[in-house]
């Protein structure tokens, strides 16, 4: 290619990973990438060439815990108190304008961080790499982030695959302004987002900017159809909530000549967009299709509330010495006090209307969390359950959930029925939510408990770490017959339950157990004992005497400081 | 500054652009709760109609953005200060973002001045910005609860009272809230809900054209957002004429007993708590009746605002799922068909 060509023809189709950086280079309104994958020298590699296509400054890294003051900007304490007058310090979004800014572990990072990226994104001028090392479709970044970056990657190039020259996307850059995206292109693409059921309007609105994108990187000045297409595999296919119809109507045309062009054209797009589709989708949201569940990934709930003291938000108590560090913020009045009474001896002159602080004066402020509770429903789904009382269990834990509303708990859901457990719904608040998923949860087939206790067991302990305290509410017939490895066979299942919920005590998980066989089971005892949790047998259809079984039992009352 | 979509220019979402507009018709409707799906244009309605407000007097170097025509209502410095300058200012919408601290939303002790020369300054927060403006939350119902408590209060009282690191002040802090946030992703505490005078639900749109006419209006605001607000400046100019004028016209419009005897009625079989679903409705239907030009409310009125302004005031029950929208229909219909 010499420097002179118009336009820069890709000897072989790029691959998807590198259209999606290049794409965001050419336009950088799309406002970024979740890179979804965990660290490996192609991911370095990846985020290295991006780098390279935006005027290559290093990306400005943004690590998980950083404090207000540094992403938005605010008085640098040390220096000013070391200068003895107000320095102020840019944030790390200012610095990052017109650049990159790069995102470590974006599936932890808090919603309060994510609402204050979001206001950044909206405003425009910096691109984002989000590297997303989740696991699993419930670890993803914040909603509000995923929805306002354009691409997700899964597969990262090889250091063979080729990348456009630097100087081919500013041409591109530079002529965005006069491409143009024909109506007939923008009404496809709306006909295609409405078939695989994009919640979103932002999709269509970044499908569009990326195909204008994609023809500017071409030299062309209007959006073609493989522009389109390009377009829509990487934005529209991974929001997809739904396969489109298998014989899709002819999408509204302006004009509708019977043999005409644009039909067979539209059709075609479609079709592609189907095929696309199949291959870009998870298996996970497959599955969870047929539930007729969408991806929708849980919002982590408001603010990561830490341990019971923090040092950036809830009610203030009183303040302490201690070192300003990490996210610990000065208390101005308690330090100023602390310094004082030293001021002769510092050899400050009285008059001189300054104060001389040392770091030892620093008081920091200190604040009390109420920690979030989080009640993890696991329920005995199987055949033998769905004989006795599912019904029963379903209307107890509806009776539960009214309390949980009061208290303003969180509620998760687990169903345990065949050959696994499967976590019907992660932490939410919406109870809602959880009602519709115990309507539409079916009773039959074995009885795997060990793998139940285990699911609620790790959704537990996943809860802990982000500083809620969890409450198990196991409800069982106790007739276990699968075990932990998907064997059938009473025996080792029995014994295998008996030893998941001998992790359950371990891990110090407060439990109740819920006995919802006709007569009492004494196995069932035997699991609430091995658990050190309540046992609780539900001789009658009795909901409200379950509810205040719960209420009494203390959340966390041998885990957590500070109980109310 | 970066250029604004215009208001005029959304698609769609009738209703929730009704609301925004009524809002700043009548300030003490005291605020929208926007609930929907992601993407649907709640963030960019609440910054255009930001942009579409005309400017507003206000004290020069008031910290709180005082309204020099209300001495009534002046903060300390304002009421002490004898030769008060007006300023036209533009005004304010204030994000509170999630994760907030309550320093950052209540104002706090100024460092610097603390640092540089040991003066006890008072530093005002989001509520002294967002005083006679607009407070805008996004994903509100994941808002943490203390800061909860504390907007309810001052939405309450319209004024913020510091008691804290040794400053004890207050000051006047009359905002509109507005909200936004997905239903699905978590439940608003019942007080807070109480607290904004309409809710209005959001959907994105299910209509191929109307999805094709979104993409493709902000496609050329993409491309040319100068050209693109030229283009809608007129229509800007005249929508806010006409909430100029509404709003002069406000106190001039008549309610007949016919229409507070229907309101009552209407909040009775639905049974909606306390009486500000009463007073809301009527305040709501005042203002559309301002904002349509008309000198008396009518039935018409009332039964267009009964849904914005009631459906989130039904006494439920957590797990009833059902649209509080169609059992406000229904009430609707069977209450006000005569």
């Amino acid at each position: 290619m010499s420097p002179f060509d118009p336009h820069w023809d890709a000897p072989t189709p790029l691959c998807d990973a590198v259209s999606a950086a290049v794409l965001v280079a050419i336009d950088p309104s799309l406002g970024g990438i979740v890179v979804r994958g965990w660290a490996s020298p192609a991911r370095a590699t990846f985020v290295e060439r991006l780098a390279g296509l935006h005027n290559d400054a290093p990306p400005r890294k943004i690590p998980l815990n950083i404090a207000d003051d540094r992403l938005l900007g605010g008085l640098d304490l040390a220096a000013t108190l070391q200068a003895g007058r107000p320095i102020q310090r840019a944030g790390i979004l200012a610095e990052a304008q017109g650049s990159l800014a790069l995102l470590a572990m974006a599936e932890r990072l808090s919603p309060a961080t994510a609402a204050r990226l979001a206001i950044a994104l909206d405003s425009g001028g910096v691109v984002f790499i989000a590297l997303d090392e989740g696991i699993g479709p419930d670890e993803a970044p914040p909603t509000a982030l995923l929805d306002r970056l354009a691409f997700t990657v899964h597969d990262l190039p090889d250091g063979a695959a080729i990348w456009p020259p630097a100087s081919v996307v500013a041409r591109a850059r530079a002529a965005l302004g006069g491409v143009s995206c024909p109506p007939e292109i923008i009404a496809q693409l709306c006909a295609a987002s409405v078939a695989l059921g994009v919640s979103t309007m932002r999709a269509e609105i970044f499908t569009c900017r990326a195909a204008r994108a994609a023809a500017a990187l071409r030299g062309a000045s209007v959006v073609a159809e493989a522009d389109a297409e390009l377009a829509a595999r990487l934005i529209l296919a991974p929001r997809a909530t739904q396969r489109p119809e298998p014989a899709p109507e002819a999408p509204p045309e302006p004009q509708t000549p019977p043999e005409a062009g644009p039909e067979t054209q539209a059709q075609k797009l479609d079709d592609r967009l189907d095929d696309a589709h199949s291959v870009a989708l998870p298996d996970h949201l497959l599955a969870a299709l047929a539930g007729h569940a969408g991806p929708r990934r849980m919002a982590r709930g408001g603010g990561s509330a830490g341990a019971t003291h923090s040092l950036q938000r809830g009610r203030p108590i009183a303040a302490r010495r201690g070192p300003l560090a990490g996210q610990a913020r000065l208390s101005v009045l308690d330090t100023l006090r602390a310094a004082a009474p030293w001021q002769r001896l510092r050899g400050n002159p009285p008059g001189s209307g300054r104060i001389a602080v040392r770091a030892e004066d620093f008081h920091i402020k200190r604040f009390r969390e109420q920690p979030r509770r989080l009640a993890i429903f696991t329920v005995d789904a199987s055949g033998s359950s769905a004989l006795n009382r599912l019904a029963e269990a379903k209307g107890a834990i509806l009776r539960l959930l009214a309390d949980c509303y009061v208290q303003r708990d969180e509620v998760a859901l687990i169903a345990f029925r065949g050959d696994g457990a499967q976590v019907l719904l992660p932490p939410t608040h919406a109870l809602a939510r959880v009602r519709r998923a115990l309507a539409a949860l079916p009773g039959g087939g074995p009885t795997p408990l060990s793998q139940g206790i285990h699911a609620a067991l790790t959704l537990a302990l996943a809860a802990r770490r982000t500083g809620r305290r969890p409450l198990l509410v196991l409800l069982t017939d106790g007739g276990a017959n699968i075990g932990q490895n998907g064997k059938p066979g009473r025996a080792t299942a029995g014994a295998d339950a008996l030893a998941a919920a001998q992790a359950c005590a371990v891990a110090d998980l407060p439990s109740l157990v819920v006995d919802i066989a006709p007569r009492r089971q004494p196995f069932v005892a035997e699991l609430a004992a091995r658990m050190r949790g309540r046992y609780l047998a539900l001789p009658v259809a009795d909901s409200a005497r379950l509810s205040r079984a719960v209420q009494a039992q203390d959340y966390g009352a041998s885990h957590g400081r500070a109980a109310r | 500054m970066r250029p604004v979509f215009p208001f005029t220019a959304l698609v769609g979402q009738d209703e929730m652009r009704d609301a925004l507009v009524l809002a700043a018709v009548e300030p003490r409707l005291s605020g929208v709760l926007i609930f929907g799906d992601r993407g649907t244009g709640k963030s960019t309605a609440v910054r255009a109609l930001a942009a579409l407000l005309p400017d507003m007097e206000a004290i020069a170097g008031c910290a709180y953005g005082c309204d020099p025509a209300e001495p009534a209502a002046l903060c300390p410095a304002c009421t002490a200060n004898t030769r008060r300058a007006a300023v036209r200012v533009p005004v304010p919408v204030v994000d509170l973002p999630l994760g907030a601290t309550e320093d950052r939303v209540v104002g706090a002790l100024n460092l610097e001045r603390a640092l540089a020369d040991g003066a006890k300054i008072f530093e005002p927060g989001l509520l002294a910005r967002a005083h006679r403006g607009f407070l805008y939350i996004d994903e509100v119902n994941l808002l943490e609860d203390h800061i909860v408590d504390l907007l309810l209060d001052v939405a309450a009282s319209g004024e913020n009272v510091v008691e804290r690191e040794g400053i004890s002040l207050r000051h006047p802090a009359r905002f509109v809230l507005i909200g936004s946030g997905n239903a699905e992703e978590g439940e608003l505490r019942p007080q807070l809900l109480d607290r904004f005078g309409l809710c209005v639900e959001v959907q994105t749109p299910g209509d191929i054209p109307t999805r094709v006419e979104v993409v493709r209006r902000r496609d050329a605001f993409d491309r040319d957002a100068a050209a693109f607000c030229a283009a809608y400046a007129p229509a800007q100019a005249a929508l806010r004429e006409r909430i100029l004028h509404a709003r002069a016209r406000l106190a001039q419009i008549q309610v007949g007993d016919d229409i507070l005897s229907a309101a009552a009625e209407l909040c009775l079989a639905l049974g909606t708590d306390g009486l500000r679903g009463e007073l809301t409705l009527l305040r709501a239907a005042r203002a559309w009746a301002a904002f349509s030009d008309e000198n008396e409310v009518s039935l018409a009125h009332l039964r267009r605002m009964s849904a914005p302004a009631l459906r989130h005031r039904l006494r439920r029950d957590p797990l009833d799922d059902s649209l509080a929208g169609t059992r406000v229909a229904r009430a609707v219909a069977e209450v006000l068909a005569a």
